[in-house]
């Protein structure tokens, strides 16, 4: 048995010839890559990544995405991606934790600012803490604690007061300084 | 090349030129006379010298971390305390985590970096001295061999960030003499360590090692590792732990495109593996996660429950309401100085509490994993655990390996709590991996995480106290029921009690009459270590329980808490440790004055504090609460301790706001139950822990400046935190919250 398949999908195609197999599978877009799955449409976001683009950093929490582990940006709003199925996914794009930092490996200011206030206990929840992050200050450059109070994320080392003061050092354009 | 000197009976701290003119030096542990060479190959001497400092030609440092870091940190402050005896350059470290150190011995172990341990609070203690040794040895080494250079005694000479600084200012990086130095014979006497004065990294905050890979994705933790041809397995396991499978019917799921395998796995009877009893379960194994969790969900399953399918935690907790309202004689007077009984005619006041605690669970952000490869003469794994030594004698038990040919790599780990000291999945892996013929990667599922944890169970605990007209503490009777943790792991009856009360808890080394029993539960729902046992249970009953005498004697409860401490005293405890009532006192007064303590009656809000101490380290919290209606805020949370020595004050912030955050997470939602012998909690929706909102926005951090040796600190913070709010949610709403988790008894009090 054959395990699914990714294919990075060459961009830019001249031709416009596209062989017959390749015209199945589910396009998708993940930290700016193209890809084309086409295995099992019903296979969830999570397991894609982790299984077969071997994208690690978005772990598993639970079954339904509770404790916001496997948080990935869809069209630039957080979602879980236990809970999307590749079917779903035609033509979107996706970022992971992975796909935060520019090209050139500046941080985005929220990464470099949990750095700054070592907002990490044991990192396992951390990947999910920062996309519930981009996407808060995506929506609201100058969040409050009411705001803050939303994120969905669940952490048993106790990082969440320094994940409070990361986002607001993020908003307040001080990430990277002392 | 290598050669070194012995600092002790077992401990040997050796030097060896590395590859391409490096310079490593370790310590090793060591039976006999003659050290055990390890491999002249580069990288393979990094394996062998456990806890060490290589220093490269071109100047870097690498540090081996030989403690698993389950988010306490010690991948970063154990090396600092071995960097700073070097006076290297922090930039120019990298540290690595060791895997299992251990070599043959006639066949059984012997544990090459001595102590493998995270998350039980004990890795800095463990290693202070030795990790000195050899970064001051290192350091030694290159004075040397600078002065040989230079014609200069290495007395003229010193050390600073990577270089070695002659009296004429020039300037040798390590890289540049470490060639020289590998070659250099340690003196009979090991190098001192530092003063204190010269420390220039302990002390000082330093970020987690692994930030900047942790915040891009890039740590791997040994759920994110594979080995190409690894088959995925996740389970089914019996609701009942001594269950029996009664039918299986696979077809659906063999039919599952990618499932390959469907495994039984049967217990031994009778033969916990290591110390863990594991469920009857059925594995589904499959190319990916997706195929395999499909191939579960289609398993017809008829599980038989075995003798534990009448158990229930309700009636657990009226059988141990019962015995403490008895007059049963207890499984075991664990304490009974002076004499209680007596104690009562000049009583002024008595005063009686029952304080009724839950079972809880682990809920470790990483989910139980496990990846293995066996070979014919080697097993190869990647274990999330706090105890490699452990998971090695799981993995020697059902492989039969020599003990060099087990293989534990112990990547970071997401979160311990006690669980990872346990090694079923460990156990389970294994016997698949030799079932499917290939390379397993076993992945639990969220639902068996908090379904067949090795819990905490809950317990109760009764508290008598008397006291005279001049309000001193005449008398305290403690006693708990509880199922003890150890049962059923070969520890001897009268020892059960050591994992639910400690011995001479406060205040009992303060009270002249003072007896503590304890009574067995049985219970056959597993249990196992937890994160802050048994201080967390103890301190709750009898921080609540003194508060409570306050009350009682209409004072304000700090200053009950300092009557009863006294004037600053050393007080020695059974089994060797002391209590500083004075350092007791003063973290309790640095709370206090920072929660404005002096406004304690007088405020709106409700304030409660709390002390405590564990193995010589001092912690005390002052909580002030509001209640809006039946929402409960927590709206300022001040804790102070005094751990000895600081080696990473920021590593510490964190540690210490985290425990403290984590405990009101737990106090606040989490309980367990069990009904017909299955527990209850499937996922988080179950089994809360705190969000963001219902935390404090804040936890404000005191640490005392002290230069005794440092003691632990993962979980110090915990004990203290639920008693002080509980006592603040009195002041707050006049409701005393005696049972857990606090917000449904609040409620229901309400």
């Amino acid at each position: 048995m054959v395990p699914v398949q990714a294919q990075v999908v060459p961009t830019g195609q001249e031709s416009g010839i596209v062989p017959e197999k390749m015209r199945d599978g589910i396009d998708l877009q993940v930290n700016g890559e193209h890809y084309r799955h086409t295995g099992d449409p019903q296979m969830p976001l999570l397991w894609y990544l982790r299984d077969v683009l071997r994208l690690t950093g978005t772990k598993y929490g639970s079954e339904h995405g509770e404790n916001g582990a496997d948080l990935v940006l869809l069209d630039g709003k957080a979602v879980s991606a236990i809970t999307q199925p590749i079917a779903a996914l035609a033509g979107k794009a996706v970022v992971t934790v992975e796909g935060l930092a520019a090209a050139d490996g500046t941080l985005h200011p929220l990464q470099q600012a949990f750095i700054d206030e070592d907002a990490i206990g044991c990192g396992y929840c951390t990947p999910g803490w920062l996309i519930a992050g981009v996407d808060l200050l995506g929506r609201k450059p100058h969040p409050g604690d009411a705001d803050i109070d939303q994120l969905p994320n669940l952490c048993r080392c106790g990082c969440q007061t320094r994940v409070r003061r990361a986002i607001k050092r993020a908003a307040a354009g001080k990430a990277g300084q002392p | 090349m290598s050669h070194g000197i012995r600092l002790s009976r077992r401990r040997f701290l050796q030097v060896l030129a590395g590859g391409a003119g490096a310079l490593v030096v370790g310590i090793r542990l060591a039976e006999a006379a003659d050290a055990p060479l390890p491999p002249a190959l580069f990288g393979d001497e990094i394996h062998g010298l456990g806890p060490y400092v290589r220093i490269d030609v071109d100047g870097k440092v690498l540090i081996g971390a030989r403690d698993p870091d389950t988010g306490t940190g010690v991948a970063t402050s154990l090396p600092r305390i071995i960097a700073d005896e070097l006076d290297a350059d922090w930039n120019n470290v990298s540290v690595v985590p060791l895997g299992l150190g251990v070599d043959n011995d006639n066949g059984k172990p012997r544990w090459a970096y001595g102590r493998q341990l995270g998350g039980t609070g004990g890795s800095i203690p463990a290693a202070w001295h030795d990790l000195r040794q050899a970064g001051a040895a290192a350091r030694w080494l290159l004075l040397q061999a600078a002065a040989r250079r230079i014609g200069v005694p290495a007395s003229r000479l010193r050390c600073s960030n990577g270089y070695v600084i002659a009296p004429d200012g020039r300037r040798f990086g390590y890289g540049s003499l470490a060639a020289e130095a590998s070659k250099i014979a340690l003196p009979a006497n090991p190098p001192p360590p530092k003063e204190p004065a010269a420390y220039r990294l302990i002390g000082q905050g330093a970020g987690d090692v692994d930030a900047r890979a942790i915040v891009t994705g890039q740590v791997r933790y040994a759920i994110d590792h594979h080995y190409g041809d690894a088959l995925v397995a996740v389970l089914a396991h019996c609701p009942w732990p001594d269950g029996t499978l009664a039918h299986v019917d696979t077809t659906d799921t063999l039919a599952v495109k990618g499932v390959l395998k469907v495994v039984q796995l049967k217990p031994e009877p009778g033969q916990p593996l290591g110390s863990t009893v594991i469920a009857p379960a059925v594995a589904v194994l499959a190319e990916d996660t997706w195929a395999a969790l499909q191939g579960r969900d289609k398993l017809k399953l008829e599980w038989k429950p075995g003798a534990s399918g009448g158990e229930n935690s309700a009636a657990l907790e009226q059988q141990a309401l019962a015995l403490l309202a008895g007059k049963a004689a207890p499984t075991t007077r664990v304490r009974n100085a002076g004499d209680v009984d007596t104690a009562g005619r000049k009583a002024a006041h008595r005063l009686d509490a029952t304080y009724v605690q839950p079972w809880l669970a682990h809920a470790t952000a990483e989910p139980m994993n496990c990846l293995v490869r066996l070979d014919k003469d080697r097993a190869s794994l990647v274990v999330p655990t706090q105890a490699p030594q452990l998971a090695w004698a799981v993995v020697q038990r059902l492989t039969g390996l020599a003990p060099d040919q087990i293989d534990i790599r112990v990547p970071r780990v997401g979160g311990g709590y006690g669980r990872r000291l346990d090694h079923d999945y460990v156990a389970e892996a294994v016997m698949l991996a030799k079932a499917a013929g290939r390379p397993v990667r076993l992945l639990w599922t969220r639902e068996q995480d908090f379904g067949h944890d090795c819990y905490r169970a809950g317990s109760v605990h009764r508290i008598s106290a008397l006291i005279d007209r001049k309000r001193q503490l005449l008398a305290w009777h403690q006693r708990m029921a509880s199922a003890s943790a150890l049962a059923r792991r070969g520890v001897p009856a009268d020892r059960l009690w050591t994992s639910e009360l400690q011995a001479e808890p406060l205040p009992a080394p303060l009270v002249p009459n003072y007896r503590s029993d304890w009574y067995a539960l049985e219970s056959a729902t597993p249990r196992g270590p937890m994160r802050g046992m048994p201080h967390l249970s103890n301190a709750f009953a009898a921080e609540s329980f003194i508060d409570e005498i306050a009350h009682l004697l209409r004072e304000d409860p700090l200053k009950t808490r300092l009557r009863i401490l006294g004037t600053p005293r050393q007080l020695p405890l059974d089994g060797g440790a002391t209590l500083d009532t004075g350092r007791l006192a003063n973290v309790l007064g640095l709370v206090a004055d920072r929660i404005e303590w002096k406004n304690w009656l007088r405020t709106v809000n409700g304030l409660g504090i709390a002390c405590w101490h564990i193995d010589g380290a001092y912690v005390a919290h002052a909580v002030e609460a509001a209640m809006q209606g039946e929402k409960l805020v927590i709206q300022r949370v001040v804790c102070a301790v005094d751990v000895g020595r600081v080696i990473n004050p920021l590593g510490l912030q964190g540690q210490v706001a985290g425990a403290t955050l984590d405990a009101l997470s737990i106090a606040l939602n989490a309980a367990i139950t069990i009904k017909g012998g299955q527990v209850q909690q499937r996922g988080y929706k179950d089994y809360p822990l705190a969000s963001m909102a219902q935390l404090p926005n804040d936890v404000e951090v005191i640490t005392v400046a002290d230069d005794r040796a440092p003691a632990g600190a993962s979980f110090l913070a915990m004990p203290t935190a639920a008693p002080a709010l509980a006592n603040a949610v009195f002041r707050a709403s006049a409701v005393r919250v005696r049972r857990l988790p606090l917000m449904k008894e609040l409620l229901r009090l309400l």
